[in-house]
């Protein structure tokens, strides 16, 4: 157990310090989150339309969600490079570790895209987030880290495959929207309590999906990438 | 006799309908350099890669005898240079080796660092990133990376393709220094010449079957090109 975290945490190190030395993923998400929710500013005037703004949370997701999948195809795409998956798969590196490793540092990245994109979309859509911020954490976070599951399993079955950037976002998509959804409702509830009946549901639904997409991961990622 | 370091038996590898294997049975002792030759599309790679448990086989199986069951403890024993250079552009030379040594537990991990990094002449650019060498420092780094946790299997795909001078005398110095201390070495190539001129035995592969094994002797050192007429 303890290895498996620590070989995690060497994987995830090793995958933030090579995003930190060009910022290639987080230029990019960040920059087209912030592009799609200006966009989406001028389509829809929450000004004049107060119900766009009680959707606004959904608009949120979908954002996350795609600048998610910029994130996520660079996970393994950096590892194609030098074929250095071949030796993240031929070292004393668990499945689970691997997986966890990948997982931990896109979850980072897609947190990091979720946090700066938060304030203009406050802006944008004229909503007060800060005093809600606390509830907006650990939604953020599950939904990022489920995101981040999904992707890293999807990941690896099209690591090797010349169409990836098109076939991770058609595997991810499909899959991810139940907790697309549970993240669309809970964030609406904290920007509008009397618009959803029950939290509850939802959040159970989030954290099942994310243990359940987690424990997948780890189960599948050697059989993945050694089926070659 | 001491238990061989790697034990092929009746190995088979299919691609969808193609067989790039058939039953293949071979093994490997300590200590012993097998050159596993080939002309292109023999099955070399395919057989390498499961070795190195890159790959599954269909049929058969593939274990190392003087390792324990874990397969971590396995792949923890070998060491590969194969097609790609396996090392990360965005992070140094010194970034890149601590990182496999973390990954293959290596003790003193900044001593051994430093040595490799002196042993492939690469302790000037220890702070430059890797994306930045030239080719020939790409591929000392490489090897400085396969053999940093001393492993007592050694896997060469072509290790002779693209290599410059400097990283070829490095890397015969290695695989003699591997030897002498009793890891079993195998190089898949297909240039005969030189694989033939640093192994012990020889297996070749012919469309998937292993054609031929047999120990190198001086007609075979003579005459590479001979091994052909060896096939039955």
């Amino acid at each position: 157990m303890t290895r498996t975290v620590t070989d995690a945490w060497t994987v995830a190190a090793k995958d933030l310090r090579c995003e930190m030395r060009d910022r290639q993923v987080l230029n990019a998400a960040i920059s087209f989150a912030l592009v799609v929710l200006l966009m989406f500013s001028f389509t829809f005037d929450p000004n004049t339309n107060v119900e766009v703004r009680s959707l606004s949370g959904g608009l949120l997701w979908v954002v996350y969600l795609f600048a998610g999948v910029l994130v996520l195809n660079r996970s393994f795409g950096r590892e194609t490079t030098n074929d250095s998956l071949e030796a993240l798969v031929a070292a004393p590196l668990s499945g689970e570790s691997l997986f966890l490793g990948k997982t931990l540092a896109s979850f980072v990245l897609i947190l990091v895209v979720e946090l700066i994109s938060l304030p203009v979309f406050g802006i944008f859509y004229d909503i007060s987030w800060l005093p809600r911020f606390g509830q907006l954490l650990p939604i953020f976070a599950l939904g990022g880290w489920s995101f981040a599951a999904v992707g890293t399993t999807f990941g690896a079955v099209t690591a090797r495959n010349r169409m990836r950037e098109l076939m991770l976002p058609l595997l991810l998509f499909p899959v991810c929207l139940p907790a697309l959804v549970a993240c669309m409702s809970l964030t609406w509830a904290v920007f509008d309590p009397t618009a959803v009946a029950e939290t509850g549901p939802w959040l159970r639904l989030l954290v099942g999906f994310d243990v359940i997409y987690t424990l997948l991961g780890m189960l599948v990622m050697e059989p993945i990438l050694t089926s070659g | 006799m001491s238990e061989p370091a790697i034990l092929a038996t009746g190995v088979s590898k299919y691609f969808g309908d193609f067989p790039a294997l058939l039953d293949v049975s071979l093994e490997v002792a300590p200590g012993k350099v097998l050159a596993m030759l080939g002309r292109n599309g023999a099955g070399k790679t395919t057989l390498l890669r499961m070795f190195a448990g890159l790959s599954r086989p269909t049929q058969g199986d593939i274990s190392f005898p003087a390792s324990s069951g874990d397969p971590d403890d396995r792949r923890g024993r070998i060491g590969i240079v194969g097609h790609g250079t396996w090392i990360y552009d965005d992070l140094t030379a010194e970034e890149n080796l601590r990182f496999f040594c973390k990954l293959y537990k290596v003790p003193e991990a900044g001593s051994v660092v430093a040595e490799w990094l002196s042993r492939v002449g690469l302790e000037r650019f220890r702070h430059s990133r890797a994306g930045e060498y030239s080719r020939g420092m790409r591929q000392r780094l490489t090897i400085a990376r396969a053999f940093l946790h001393k492993p007592e299997v050694l896997l060469l795909d072509e290790p002779w393709t693209s290599l410059d001078d400097r990283a070829v005398e490095l890397l015969s110095s290695l695989v003699e220094e591997a030897r002498e201390t009793n890891s079993a070495v195998v190089i898949c190539s297909h240039q005969l010449r030189e694989a033939i001129a640093v192994a012990d035995e020889v297996a070749l592969l012919n469309r998937g079957r292993l054609a031929y094994r047999g120990p190198v002797d001086a007609d075979l050192r003579n005459a590479p090109q001979s091994l052909y007429e060896r096939l039955p």
